[in-house]
């Protein structure tokens, strides 16, 4: 095996002077692969990012070219009809809030000219005139960051009307979010972008027909985007000397807990956890559990070091590569209790619309919060179980499916932690846990 | 999102708590669940401002309200002033659809209320033509729209897994003792100069800062139970201190006109903008990089020609 070390691209510029800036941006590159982009047919620009292999960075994975390719386009000559008669919009996800995950945040504060730059070609392969950058309300740092760099493009001519003579026309709004994870599913996501609650759509009709005010529509996350000037200016050969065949290029690992040195590592992908340790210094402690990518992903542990972490190796483990938000704890941390900090947030970002995933989420967190009180009972962990598979698959969005993983996962791995925990029974009375009797 | 009080329907016709409304008081100790809850925004009833009580114990809660069931909604949004108008017609003026501006003249409203007020919610639901339930839905779904007058500034402490594995449930627990108030509860007069509202809040994606909290959404990374304190403290007297990543710190209606999307003057926007981003965390992969010569492959010196596609029929 070769040397895996870092490879700094969507992190190269960040150390830079003023890194936010246009004129540190242009200085080092920026706004080149866009005059490329405007030169070329948009369907080449969609070939070419399929090509490149790139996957989705937001959690899922779905490859970036195919969703692109899904938005309809009228044939040349031809009255359009249907969705593709409609407008199309671009939206950019950066509702970044999944626990553990910490890498948008950081690029959109030091680099956000990447990303108008990734919106433009992105609008401009989809036939795109409208794009909106929706951010979590709690980061305004970013939010001032990003208005700024779409306020420099304007004026720089990179956004408006004919840009660079291209006869192409492209406005891009920030919107901010107002406070909900479930906003960071996509179709939730289009759904508060329209004034509404953030609550999941049924899929399908899909967003590529039927997104934004119904008209066709593509959500991508913000390194996803960033990603696509790279590769327009690299092209999809250079992309995958990065990663592995079907998770081609550099990903950015967010390292968080008991580590020396917890940061952003640009590596690519397929790097594992016992070379993201290294990286980082090593463990505070002893290795416990960890996550590969954030608290959806469902926990691991020191049997799986060497697990390649792309899409492809994170499944085989048992678990998903999610946002690479690798967070790291050591043995003084108790797994029943780091499950029911999780499940307390699950329950709290439920959004209430499908019933499994609104009543399972509370029930669990009763259960669990019962047992870190020393007042569970061995069955306890069975009847969990038992609401786990009465939440997975049955909820319109993956948050239901989220908030299972930390449970199952731990209860898989660390079964006599749970059983432990139940057997010191304090003597207290014990409560009736699903009543609601004890909140 | 379940709501930590009865929702607007429920305040309408009952000035007890529903059933299910102490369902999640877990984590809001010092919240009376057992009194009717005050909850001056969302009830059918118009609040005029002097009937907001007195702030000046630290606690926020329990002033008994008489609400008529009946009384009709006609309230007064004299306090939105022309400017505020102005801005929001400037926010629906982003969107190909009006309703899309409702998050954003939220925002706008805590910026001038510094919550959202029944004025709030009517001022937003004539401008957009839609009903008071349609914003009131909508406002009482998000956790960022307050539903009592907050303080001059919002601390928000990360108690989620990670943070609070670090120290964050300390942290959090030593300043509502430090205040004497729980989650979303205001430690003096709300809006007055030194008044703090405090809440524990999801994971603010820094969990590599871990633990962090922040004033008005700007970020104080790696806090200790004794740096909380000593920064909240620094809050009452009237001091703000800098973020360690953020726009120097001014309060939380300024902070909600920025998320309304207004940045103020150039030279304002600037030295917000240039507010420091870079933490040694933020940075270590990069730092490292540099340190041992690592480099992504080199890019071919011109970019490639792009591929060929199919003849369009």
């Amino acid at each position: 095996m070769t040397e895996r070390t870092l490879t700094p691209v969507l992190t190269r510029r960040w150390a830079a002077p003023r890194s936010w800036t246009i004129d540190t941006y242009t200085r080092l590159d920026g706004y080149t692969a866009l005059r490329t982009a405007l030169a070329a047919d948009p369907d080449q620009l969609i070939q070419l990012i399929k090509d490149s292999g790139l996957r989705g960075r937001g959690g899922a994975g779905f490859p970036t070219g195919m969703k692109w390719g899904f938005i309809p386009q009228a044939k040349p000559g031809e009255q359009p009809t249907g969705p593709a008669a409609k407008p199309t919009y671009l939206v950019i996800n950066a509702d970044e809030g999944e626990p553990g995950t910490c890498k948008d945040v950081p690029l959109m504060m030091a680099d956000p000219h990447s990303l108008v730059e990734g919106c433009i070609i992105t609008a401009y392969a989809i036939r795109a005139h409208r794009c909106f950058i929706y951010v979590r309300g709690e980061v305004v740092h970013c939010l001032r960051r990003v208005h700024n760099a779409v306020k420099e493009a304007y004026a720089a001519g990179y956004l408006g009307s004919n840009i660079l003579g291209s006869g192409f026309d492209l406005d891009i709004v920030v919107h901010a979010g107002a406070g909900a994870y479930e906003a960071g599913e996509e179709t939730a996501l289009l759904n508060s972008l329209e004034g509404l609650r953030a609550e999941p759509r049924l899929k399908p009709p899909f967003p590529a027909t039927s997104g934004l005010y119904a008209a066709p529509t593509v959500v991508n996350n913000v390194e996803t985007i960033c990603t696509v000037p790279y590769i327009v200016n690299g092209g999809s050969d250079w992309f995958r000397t990065m990663g592995t065949e079907k998770s081609p290029g550099p990903k950015i690992y967010s390292i968080s807990g008991h580590v020396q040195r917890p940061g952003q590592y640009e590596a690519p992908l397929g790097t594992t956890l016992r070379e993201l340790l290294e990286l980082a210094g090593g463990m505070k402690g002893e290795l416990k559990f960890w996550t590969p990518g954030g608290s959806s992903t469902p926990l691991l542990t020191t049997k799986h070091m060497d697990v390649p972490l792309d899409f492809e190796g994170a499944a085989e483990a048992g678990s998903m590569l999610g946002t690479t938000a690798v967070m790291v704890f050591n043995t003084t941390v108790s797994v029943p209790w780091a499950v029911m900090k999780w499940t307390e947030f699950y329950e709290h970002e439920s959004c209430g619309k499908c019933t499994p995933c609104r009543e399972g989420t509370y029930w669990l967190t009763q259960i669990l919060q019962r047992m870190v009180r020393k007042e569970g009972t061995p069955s306890d962990v069975e009847t969990m179980l038992d609401i786990c598979d009465n939440i997975f698959g049955r909820s319109f969005c993956a948050l239901g499916d989220g908030a299972v993983s930390p449970i199952r996962s731990g209860i898989k791995y660390f079964r006599q932690e749970f059983l432990d925990l139940c057997a010191q029974q304090s003597g207290h009375p014990r409560q009736a846990a699903l009543s609601g009797s004890v909140r | 999102m379940r709501s930590e009080e009865p929702l607007a329907g429920s305040s309408i016709n009952s000035e007890e708590p529903l059933a299910g409304s102490s369902i999640n008081s877990a984590n809001n100790k010092s919240a009376n669940h057992d009194e009717p809850v005050d909850s001056p925004a969302f009830t059918a009833r118009p609040v005029a401002a002097e009937e907001i009580p007195d702030q000046a114990a630290p606690t926020t809660l329990s002033t008994a309200q008489d609400v008529p069931v009946e009384r009709p909604l006609q309230v007064d949004t004299g306090v939105f002033d022309e400017l505020t108008r102005q801005r929001a017609q400037e926010i629906i003026a982003r969107y190909p659809q009006p309703r899309s501006a409702l998050l954003p003249l939220l925002h706008l409203v805590q910026s001038v209320e510094g919550y959202v007020s029944q004025a709030g919610i009517s001022f937003a639901a004539e401008l957009l033509e839609l009903t008071t339930a349609e914003v009131s839905t909508v406002a009482t779904f998000y956790t960022m729209f307050k539903r009592r007058p907050a303080g001059e500034h919002l601390v928000s402490v990360c108690t989620n897994t990670l943070c609070a594995a670090l120290g964050g449930d300390e942290i959090y627990a030593g300043l509502c003792k430090k205040l004497g108030v729980g989650h979303e509860e205001t430690a003096g007069r709300p809006g007055s100069s030194g008044s703090i509202t405090v809440e524990h809040a999801e994971c603010l994606a820094a969990c590599d800062l871990a633990p962090v909290l922040q004033v008005n959404y700007e970020f104080y990374d790696n806090q200790t139970p004794e740096s909380a304190v000593a920064l909240v403290e620094a809050l009452q007297r009237g001091e703000r201190p800098a973020p360690t990543r953020g726009a120097p710190l001014t309060d939380w209606r300024h902070t909600e006109l920025q998320l309304a999307g207004f940045f103020g003057e150039p030279q304002e926007l600037r030295d917000a903008v240039d507010g420091p981003s870079a933490a040694p965390e933020t940075l270590a992969g990069n730092r490292l990089a540099e340190e041992k010569g690592w480099t992504a492959p080199a890019m071919p010196g011109n970019p490639p020609p792009l591929p060929a596609v199919a003849d369009k029929k």
